[in-house]
């Protein structure tokens, strides 16, 4: 009877301790898909697997840092976040502002180099983590993989329909 | 007498006129050390980044209101123009800024490398122009009046970073056509230049020149290994408002690493000093001389006249 009663709390004990790892683990209820549409005067919006590259990742920190509570891979990083626990803000746009620069904040006196000063801008922390990692696993890189252009994109660029004529180009290559 | 007085004039003349020629010979000086606004606006370029898309081109053409391009800006073809025989594409009258591929040795990378007016701190562009064209603004563009230039290109010659371009097309009034930081219609409101803000690799950062300095510094030292310890346009030609850090040498991007620490001006401003001292104190040295050496001799018919009249009386 006492065997039995420690066994149930041994089971009971263990059982605990799974559920406490798994929700520690998977504790965010992470997005199967997300659509990233800051870009979407010259692209439509990009809808991200983010299940796929969840299963295709080892760890969250790769493209999450420290936020995910799931260790931290980068060196540098860890000498303080080290252990860190799951944050309320794990979406890029969360700290990568769309506009770091402004006329507002640009002459707000700052202190001497400090940590998360150099911190890119939203469309370029898309942009290294996504072409980072793509060009070493041989992902898809070229533009157009992952952005189909709008009619506005294209008129950007001078492709497609806005394309240069040939005799417009000649007469750009003679003048 | 009057020879005495005009010895005194010409040496006072002589005193004044080498104090009036050293004053602004010292200032001159000066101004050669020079190291920018302390509030002027730069651009830290990060090679590592780049993977040569071109936005920033087409960014620049749309900003600047600049004229159709021969090519669609997503046409990489253009990465194997060669133009006179060996030269990579430059910027032109059309297109301020450029990118161009260059394969470094040893890496199976290829290394991109964006070209533009890299806004010196003392542009010998603006040192090189007679009729005063160019300005160098506190914000740190260097921007240029096209109603002054008379297009005589001294500053295409000048520049060592062969930036300014011409309108060889236009018969009549032919002028400089270059990069101006964005300065009309974004830099002057604080705002970071068209090619900038559409990087999606933040190739470019924009900011202070003096935080940037310290951020690619930082980067350096953070990742000693990808970077080589030097950050281009720090000091070259007196510090250029735009620099760069890079994972390859310099020179294989295309970098002239030849240039003096100074800037050019400082080439020629121990001559350009010299002129007034010679054109004043010379004249004035070589009259008195001359009056020294005449002095009591008889100077021809009119000074045996006057003797004359004296004996006469």
């Amino acid at each position: 009877m006492v065997n039995a009663g420690k066994q149930l709390i041994t089971g009971l004990g263990i059982l605990l301790l799974f559920s406490v790892l798994s929700v520690s683990c998977y504790a965010m209820d992470y997005p199967d898909e997300v659509e990233i549409d800051s870009l979407t005067n010259l692209y439509e919006a990009v809808v991200f697997d983010h299940a796929m590259h969840v299963d295709a990742t080892e760890n969250c920190s790769e493209c999450h840092h420290h936020t995910t509570g799931t260790g931290v891979t980068n060196e540098y990083c860890a000498k303080c976040h080290e252990g860190d626990v799951e944050m309320d803000v794990v979406a890029c746009q969360d700290c990568h502002s769309d506009d770091p620069v402004s006329p507002d904040n640009l002459h707000t006196a700052k202190p001497d180099f400090f940590y998360h000063d150099d911190k890119p801008k939203l469309k370029a922390a898309y942009h290294l983590k996504c072409l980072g990692c793509h060009s070493e696993v041989d992902g898809p890189t070229g533009c157009e993989d992952c952005h189909a252009k709008t009619e506005a994109g294209d008129k950007f660029y001078h492709s497609g329909e806005f394309a240069p004529k040939e005799d417009a180009q000649h007469g750009a290559e003679h003048e | 007498m009057s020879s005495k007085i005009s010895r005194r004039r010409f040496l006072a003349g002589s005193a004044a006129g080498a104090a009036l020629v050293m004053h602004p010979g010292k200032k001159a000086f000066a101004s050669g050390s020079f190291s920018g606004f302390p509030d002027g606006m730069g651009v830290l370029v990060d090679l590592t980044r780049c993977v040569g898309c071109r936005t920033c081109e087409a960014a620049c053409n749309k900003e600047q209101k600049l004229p159709e391009p021969a090519l669609p800006f997503d046409d990489y073809s253009v990465f194997d123009e060669i133009h006179h025989g060996n030269q990579k594409r430059r910027t032109t009258d059309k297109a301020y800024t450029i990118v161009n591929r260059y394969e470094p040795e040893g890496s199976d990378q290829p290394l991109y490398r964006k070209i533009q007016c890299n806004h010196c701190n003392e542009p010998a562009c603006l040192t090189s122009c007679f009729v005063g064209a160019y300005t160098k603004t506190p914000e740190g563009a260097v921007i240029y009046d096209q109603h002054v230039c008379v297009g005589c290109r001294n500053c295409m010659i000048a520049c060592p970073f062969h930036i300014p371009a011409y309108t060889y097309h236009s018969v009549l009034n032919p002028v400089i056509k270059k990069c101006i930081f964005c300065y009309d219609t974004r830099l002057k409101e604080g705002r970071p230049p068209a090619c900038v803000e559409s990087c999606p690799q933040q190739v470019m950062t924009f900011g202070k020149r003096k935080d940037l300095m310290k951020i690619a510094r930082e980067r350096i030292r953070k990742n000693p290994k990808k970077y080589i310890d030097h950050v281009y346009g720090e000091h070259e030609v007196g510090g250029t408002g735009w620099f760069y850090i890079s994972s390859a040498p310099f020179a294989e991007a295309g970098f002239d690493e030849d240039l003096p620490k100074e800037p050019i001006i400082n080439n020629v401003k121990d001559f350009l000093a010299m002129v007034p001292v010679v054109l004043v104190v010379w004249p004035a040295l070589f009259t008195g001389f001359h009056l020294l050496a005449t002095k009591g001799k008889s100077h021809g018919h009119g000074d045996d006249h006057s003797n004359d009249k004296q004996e006469g009386h």
